[in-house]
């Protein structure tokens, strides 16, 4: 590491999903979702030109010309392979919860909705789940409500699910067979108590759980001196942040 | 009556009781519009977001125009969760039918095509098919034992959208926001609010013709401009964040939401 400053856990993050992307042709990424998006274009900068990045929000790189439908359409013949989801639950089935806590008719507190999640947890091959808090409050044993199941039944055609949920302490793997989390690594500054006190559901472990790797050196390099500034400009906020870019208007 | 009118005689054709479609942020939402369906005192309207919504649905819903709404999300962007859109929904006040995007599209496709549902892979397992009885599930008639999703067709009564420009005879330029043909086909009526009339007729350009959204469908257009503020408006306009923030602080709470539509939104009468 000698020369380059360490991993910020937003740098590490990127790292970690820029691993699960790996080999990608199409990475779809929804809205205000800066780690997916930096992921996905240190993978493109990496590769050869590929993945093809759609961003909605950014005319630039929407590469859909044919409405809001076409994202769906494209996913549902296959043609998108990795997209990102969250929760305001995550259930240790893979279920994710978007639409409110409580009873559905009289929820204690309602979310936005469901968005696409019922069909591109389906569709799309590998589906990342994100969650930026790790708490017994949003990984729950049972989810409220069901917006997208983990896993079907044989004959429900499935093509894709869940493969992964990112946290701040930790990366588990997903396993759609058993339909469980296994605790993959834990990131640098994080132990496998801390993840176990903040989890509301079980999960298996190997004996002894690897440390999150440091992102390589020439990775750090590229995303802090070439796609900083990229990344500034869509998510403003996020770069300000991560990389101490101050927005233009605010200069 | 003449297809390009002012603002509130294009509105019009929007009546008390009718179901209304609209496109989410990045397909140009029609905002002075609502403000002036808000002011009119629009009543009992079921809102049909084509697929999520943002502060329309809100600003609706606080006004208390909304019978029901269809949607797959309200959510005012990075803020969260639309504010009189979650008071009303613990309330139960509102009569909510949760959806997701894909289905959506494929409810007013299936309209735009004339056919009575639409199949859409997915969803099976969801808690969706639980609060949504008119969705069905069949097999799939040329395999076995293959469960497919079926939703019904949507036949709203109006599309309202906000778009670039429109010539004269009520064509209508939508560019790449091709979703706005789809709620123009599958509604009965559409209304158009547009920055600019041009001069000319859009059809004979092909360079423009393609985008365009012939006014066969259109049954009325006014001028509007800076009509999505303070939403974005694709390439055209930023979203104004410090408004959608101010909006946000003040219709946490029935009172702050009265302050905003009198600052905002009655303001606009007196002017």
């Amino acid at each position: 590491m000698a020369g380059v400053p360490e991993a910020k856990p937003e740098e590490l993050l990127i790292d970690v999903v820029l691993r699960l992307i790996s080999g990608a042709k199409h990475v779809a990424v929804g809205a205000n979702s800066p780690i997916p998006a930096a992921a996905a274009f240190l993978a493109q900068r990496l590769g050869t030109g590929q993945p093809y990045v759609s961003l909605q929000q950014s005319p630039k790189h929407n590469l859909f010309t044919d409405g809001g439908r076409e994202l769906f359409d494209a996913a549902g013949q296959g043609r998108i392979d990795v997209f990102f989801l969250s929760g305001a639950q995550i259930d240790g089935q893979g279920n994710i919860n978007l639409v409110a806590i409580g009873d559905y008719a009289r929820p204690k507190v309602r979310f936005p909705g469901s968005f696409g999640s019922a069909y591109l947890y389906f569709v799309v091959p590998r589906v990342i789940l994100f969650r930026t808090e790790h708490s017994r409050r949003t990984l729950v044993s049972r989810v409220d409500f069901i917006s997208a199941p983990g896993v079907s039944p044989p004959n429900v055609y499935r093509r894709g699910g869940p493969i992964a949920l990112v946290t701040p302490l930790c990366h588990f793997a997903f396993d759609r067979q058993r339909a469980r989390f296994c605790l993959e690594s834990v990131h640098p500054g994080h132990t496998v108590e801390e993840v176990l006190d903040n989890t509301g559901f079980e999960f298996d472990r190997p004996a002894t759980v690897p440390v999150t790797p440091d992102p390589a050196p020439a990775t750090l390099r590229l995303l802090r001196e070439t796609l900083a500034p990229e990344l500034a400009a869509l998510y403003p906020q996020f770069g300000a942040r991560v990389f101490g870019i101050v927005p233009r208007a605010a200069e | 009556m003449e297809i390009l009118r002012p603002l509130d005689a294009a509105l019009s054709v929007i009546e008390d009781g009718m179901s209304l479609v609209v496109p989410p942020d990045y397909g140009g939402v029609a905002m002075e519009a609502t403000r002036a369906l808000v002011r009119r005192g629009v009543r009992r309207l079921h809102l049909l977001t084509l697929p999520a919504s943002s502060l329309q649905a809100d600003l609706l819903i606080g006004a208390g125009a909304l019978a029901s709404i269809e949607t797959s999300a309200v959510s005012i962007g990075e803020l969260g969760t639309g504010p009189r859109f979650a008071a009303a929904a613990t309330a139960g006040t509102l009569a909510i039918k949760d959806a997701t995007c894909p289905a959506l599209h494929a409810a007013l496709q299936a309209s735009e095509k004339g056919v009575p549902f639409m199949p859409l892979r997915g969803v099976i397992g969801s808690d969706l098919l639980k609060v949504r009885p008119d969705w069905k599930v069949v097999d799939n008639p040329f395999a076995e034992n293959d469960p497919i999703l079926l939703v019904p067709a949507i036949r709203p009564d109006v599309a309202l959208f906000h778009a670039p420009f429109a010539d004269r005879h009520g064509n209508v330029w939508v560019g790449r926001r091709r979703e706005l043909f789809v709620m123009a086909h599958a509604s009965a009526k559409t209304v158009v609010t547009v920055e600019e009339i041009r001069d000319g007729n859009l059809l004979e350009d092909d360079t423009l013709a393609g985008s365009t959204l012939a006014s066969f469908y259109v049954e009325a257009v006014a001028v509007a401009r800076n009509g999505t503020w303070p939403l974005k408006f694709g390439s055209l306009a930023a979203e104004d964040t410090a408004h959608l923030q101010e909006y946000v602080r003040l219709a946490q709470s029935e009172d702050g939401f009265r302050q905003y539509l009198d600052r905002y939104v009655y303001e606009r009468r007196a002017a």
